[in-house]
Parts: structure tokens; C-alpha cells; sequence
């Protein structure tokens, strides 16, 4: 493989969306990072939200209308309207966690700490918080600090930055 | 296929540095590899080298998590003894393939 000739040094990744694959989007990437040594920052925001709220973040769901790229097991078209019925969110949700736990992808809580303690850094949106009437003490332990959104801008600086919206 | 001189023997690498055949490294191996990484071993390092060579032998993906769930160390502990990228260091320093894994 070439050598990149200017690496990454540091992603900053913004995570607005609070599903299983949105959510685990964002934590795929700032972990990955992580683990290359790369400087990396997260910022929740909006319903992403719910990955870094205690209440909700062990709980995450996955849309089951709306999205055409869902399927059955065995790969037929899943239909929309199948996934109003009662229970099949919960049950499609169940099913994917179950799938991510088989190629060892942690659970949200878990994951977070990974990304922690490989020196990853975690931010909550002020604004977002103050929408959902959120506090710190309704956050994860790990979450830095809550940011303007001017705060964090001024962490993205620096050559070899990348900021990325998952 | 590249070959490196490593302790003045001859092993067989990729352009990386990570080796092609495993049962070429020797713990002396190790240590001079770990060098170039700037990394000095301890038997902790060992104990985490001799976890991932075993797992790689059986098959088992290689992950972070595999690693702090090993009973050996914590992750944060595993960061510390490699510093920077611990999965990549570790496996060239432990004698098997670049890991593949993406967690």
C-alpha cells in the first residue's frame, strides 16, 4: 500500500441521527480512528443524541419504514408497511444487535468506553441538549463537556484535520 | 515478497513489516522489532503478544475488545503498552499479518 503523504492526524465526527445504524456509524469511524492513533473527537447532536443519554442509549432502534435498503433475512424486500405493525421495530432492532454482538461489536456503552480509553473525546450539543431538556447528569459519565457549536469549531482546527458528518 | 534482516536473521515480511510466516518469530525477534516501534518489552507485553499469536493461530478474529476481554489487560492498558495504533503495533511486534478488522 502508498503511503499517504499527509495522514490524518485528527477527525472530528458529528453524529446528528440517534438510530442503531447511524449511531454505530459514527462509533465505527471515531473508533477506527482511535485505534490508527489519530486524534479524535465526537460530537453528539440532535437524536444522536440518545446514544450518549443514559435513559435511551442501551436501547437504540432502527427505523423499519421509509428505508428501501431494508430487507428480509434471506434478502427479500422488506415492506414498509410490515414495519408499522407493533413489535417489529423492536424485534428488527433485537435482530441487528444480535447480528453486530456475532462480529464482536460492542454494545453502544461498551463502545464508548473503548473509544475512551483509547483517548477518543465525546461531546454533547448545547443547543440539542437545551431542545430535548437534557443535562449533563442525564449523560454518560464519559461525555466531556457540553459544546457550542463555536467551541467545537474551535477544536476542528490544525492541519491534517477531517471533519466528518456521519 | 520482501525479506528483512532482523537480530541477523532473515524473515519473511511484507513491504510493511508484518510478517508472512509466523512461525518465524522468536520472542529476541520481538524485542528488536519493538524497537523500531519504540516500544521496550515487558512480560505484560509478552503475556499480550503470546494472547494474539494464539488467537491468530485458531482463526479468531482479532479485535480490540478481543484483547481487553483477554484477562491480560484492559484496553486502556493495551494502548499504553503499544502506544498510537496498539492492534497494528502488536501484530507486527507478535509476528502475524497486518490485522484486518475495522473494531
Amino acid at each position: 500500500m502508498v503511503k499517504e503523504e499527509h495522514p490524518l492526524k485528527k477527525v472530528c465526527i458529528i453524529c446528528a441521527k440517534g438510530t442503531i445504524e447511524d449511531v454505530y456509524a459514527a462509533l465505527v469511524m471515531s473508533n477506527g480512528a482511535v485505534m490508527e492513533g489519530i486524534e479524535t473527537k465526537i460530537f453528539f447532536t440532535f437524536f444522536g443524541l440518545d446514544a450518549i443519554t443514559k435513559k435511551t442509549m442501551h436501547s437504540l432502534h432502527t427505523g423499519t419504514t421509509g428505508n428501501p435498503a431494508m430487507r428480509m433475512p434471506g434478502g427479500l424486500p422488506f415492506p414498509t408497511l410490515l414495519g408499522i405493525i407493533p413489535g417489529v421495530e423492536a424485534g428488527v432492532s433485537a435482530m441487528m444487535r444480535s447480528q453486530m454482538e456475532k462480529l464482536d461489536i460492542p454494545p453502544v456503552q461498551e463502545f464508548l468506553e473503548m473509544i475512551e480509553a483509547g483517548g477518543g473525546e465525546v461531546y454533547a450539543c448545547k443547543l440539542a441538549m437545551d431542545m430535548f431538556k437534557l443535562e449533563k447528569k442525564d449523560l454518560w459519565d464519559g461525555v466531556k463537556e457540553v459544546l457550542t457549536v463555536g467551541q467545537f469549531y474551535e477544536m476542528c482546527g490544525g492541519l491534517q484535520t477531517q471533519v466528518i458528518f456521519t | 515478497m520482501a525479506q528483512k534482516v532482523i537480530a541477523g536473521v532473515t524473515v519473511d515480511v511484507t513491504e510493511e513489516g508484518y510478517f508472512t510466516n509466523p512461525a518465524q518469530w522468536t520472542r529476541e525477534l520481538a524485542a528488536e522489532i519493538a524497537k523500531e516501534e519504540g516500544v521496550q518489552l515487558t512480560d505484560k507485553h509478552f503475556d499480550v503478544l503470546n494472547f494474539i499469536r494464539e488467537r491468530f493461530a485458531k482463526g479468531e478474529a482479532l479485535t480490540i475488545r478481543s484483547v481487553g476481554n483477554s484477562g491480560i489487560i484492559d484496553i486502556k492498558g493495551f494502548y499504553g503498552l503499544f502506544p498510537g495504533a496498539p492492534m497494528k503495533k502488536a501484530a507486527k511486534v507478535a509476528g502475524i499479518p497486518k490485522p484486518a478488522s475495522c473494531i
